[in-house]
């Protein structure tokens, strides 16, 4: 009731203001702010991000060579040559694979070092810096550290597997262990940034329920597991969706350390993008290549908003 | 001391240890690699303390690409995208925050909807739209793509709109007009939402290496991520010295930002995530 009123004297406010200056060039520019406020932006995001995802689309029915005036309009053809096409397959295994290790690796390795990093002491706070300090370095410069760590001659993580006793192992050149290889690189870079996350989650969880287990004489692993892991679970959602996400794009380290190799082993989505477009010229199979990526990341961001919508619900 | 806290001391200097030794040596060995000889660099078993240290190698990546001509290129792009993005950004969210008008949702939308379209897909469009307007090797197709976000849009709105109401009704008494209103009350309640955008558009316009690299084809407008990644093909053979001197100077800014700014940084990073 009481908002009501506010809003109704709100309005009568406004009505006032606007009767006394009634002059037509202040109703117009009244009128337009907002709109050319907003024009800017809008324009760059229409012009930027919406346009070039239809036309991605778009180009995806042609057969086009980027250099040709004519483009050839071939309806689905793109798409049934992609599906008849067993490096397509490989190119969309590999991206899995990276993701599914990605995220399963990353996420648990985070939950491990947020629980053992809460307490807020001088040397967690130094270890949390230490963790999350490869996240904000250039992808660029971690792909050339990591081709120089991981050389097989004369690499530092050949030579301290070599004081265990193993053998050199052949990082980035081996078929079977390439992709994974670089599933360890992306852990590397992006487990600090999962841990700060969860941290900021863990410290919402209220203490008296720990307080309460404590009493109840509940164990280390069973509060966890009753306390922490649900009360984390949506942030654990997000993360998981934001971390498929991001893990569906990657690309600067296979361009600068595999180039898609060996045999394609590295070979992912966006690589296979860019090297169809600008290896080979062929745009409209690249572009068919896109919208399936497209459609993935659509399918995951409705999952977040859906996430986003029950969490709202959960809480309100 | 009893012997179950003891342990779990040991227990935690080791883990502590791992910890920095995995996220933290591979920058160490970056270092100590860019101040090594060449012969130095193909030892096995590797000198973990080198013997003798030169700074030939950043001399090296400085003459081998044209090191000043990417920096400038790099403080461009990245100062352009700044500013270009706050004076997108302040405007359309202080519309979407304090007007309501007809298509208002509509519009929203059209932000969000970009924000969830990475530059991973836009880019093979936006190269054909670039090279038909010849613009491909301009600043252009590398800053305007990015002159503005609809994540910093979203954001900054969330923030104007907790500006609490009696402070503006009561510049309103005061006759302020809209533009005092926007830099007296608005501006300064959002510093450090906008502080925090200007920073990850920082990092993140800094650190690309994907968009100048599909957008360009030769060195003209070229940035420092794409000019030092060029280091691996210098003649013949690879130096990992002057790699890793090249590839320092490029994190150089970010780490002293960083260092600056720590907490900030992480705190928009969590933010960024959080929400």
């Amino acid at each position: 009731m009481l908002k009501e009123a506010i809003a109704i004297s709100l309005m009568k406010k406004k009505n006032v203001s606007v009767a006394h200056d009634g002059i037509k060039l202040g109703k117009v520019w009244r009128m337009s702010k907002p709109y050319l406020f907003i024009a800017p932006a809008i324009c760059i995001f229409l012009v930027f991000s919406i346009y070039p995802a239809i036309s991605i689309v778009d180009l995806s029915f042609y057969h086009w060579n980027l250099v040709s005036p004519s483009k050839e309009f071939i309806g689905l053809g793109n798409y049934i040559n992609l599906f008849h096409d067993p490096d397509f397959f490989q190119i969309l295994r590999n991206t899995i694979f990276y993701t599914i290790g990605t995220v399963s690796i990353s996420l648990s390795l985070s939950l491990l070092l947020a629980v053992y990093l809460k307490q807020d002491t001088q040397m967690n706070k130094i270890l949390q810096r230490i963790i999350f300090s490869p996240y904000i370095v250039s992808l660029s410069s971690v792909a050339f550290l990591w081709m120089w760590l991981m050389n097989t001659d004369i690499g530092l993580l050949n030579y301290i597997l070599s004081l265990l006793g193993i053998d050199k192992v052949d990082w980035l050149g081996n078929t079977s262990l390439a992709l994974f290889s670089l599933v360890l690189i992306s852990v590397w870079k992006t487990a600090g940034y999962n841990t700060l996350i969860i941290l900021a989650a863990l410290q919402t969880i209220p203490k008296y329920l720990y307080e309460a287990a404590a009493l109840d004489h509940a164990g280390t692993i069973c509060t966890f597991r009753k306390i922490t892991l649900p009360l984390l679970s949506p942030t654990l959602f997000f993360l998981t969706i934001v971390d498929i996400i991001s893990s569906f794009k990657v690309f600067e380290t296979i361009q600068i350390m595999t180039d898609g190799g060996p045999q394609n082993a590295t070979n992912t989505l966006v690589f296979a993008i860019y090297e169809y477009g600008f290896k080979f010229y062929k745009i409209g199979y690249a572009s068919a290549i896109g919208v399936i990526l497209l459609i993935i990341i659509s399918i995951f961001t409705a999952l977040y908003f859906r996430g986003l919508s029950h969490k709202v619900h959960y809480c309100g | 001391m009893s012997f179950r806290h003891f342990s779990t001391k040991v227990f935690r200097t080791i883990i502590n240890t791992l910890l920095i030794l995995i996220f933290f040596f591979p920058f160490y060995w970056m270092v100590v690699t860019s101040f090594k000889t060449l012969g130095a660099t193909v030892l096995f078993p590797p000198e973990l303390i080198p013997s003798s240290l030169q700074v030939q190698s950043y001399l090296d990546a400085f003459h081998a690409i044209p090191f000043l001509h990417f920096l400038v290129n790099s403080l461009i792009v990245t100062f352009s995208v700044l500013v270009l993005q706050t004076l997108t950004i302040v405007p359309a969210a202080y519309a979407f925050a304090r007007y309501s008008f007809k298509g208002k949702r509509i519009l929203f939308g059209i932000a969000m909807l970009s924000m969830m379209i990475p530059a991973q897909l836009t880019f093979l469009p936006l190269f054909i739209m670039f090279s038909k307007l010849g613009l491909i090797n301009s600043y252009a197709s590398l800053i305007l793509p990015f002159a503005s976000s609809a994540f910093g849009v979203f954001m900054l709105r969330q923030t104007f709109k907790q500006i609490p109401s009696e402070l503006i009704e009561a510049a309103r008494l005061d006759h302020a007009s809209e533009f005092r209103m926007l830099c007296k009350i608005f501006l300064p309640f959002a510093k450090p939402t906008l502080v925090t955008l200007g920073m990850l558009a920082f990092i993140s316009t800094w650190n690309d290496y994907f968009w100048p690299l599909v957008l360009t084809t030769s060195d003209a407008v070229r940035t420092l991520p794409v000019g030092i990644a060029s280091l691996r093909n210098i003649e013949s053979g690879i130096y990992y010295n002057t790699m890793m001197a090249g590839n320092i100077m490029l994190i150089l800014p970010i780490i002293v930002v960083f260092l600056y700014a720590q907490k900030q940084i992480i705190r928009a990073f969590t933010y960024m995530g959080g929400k």
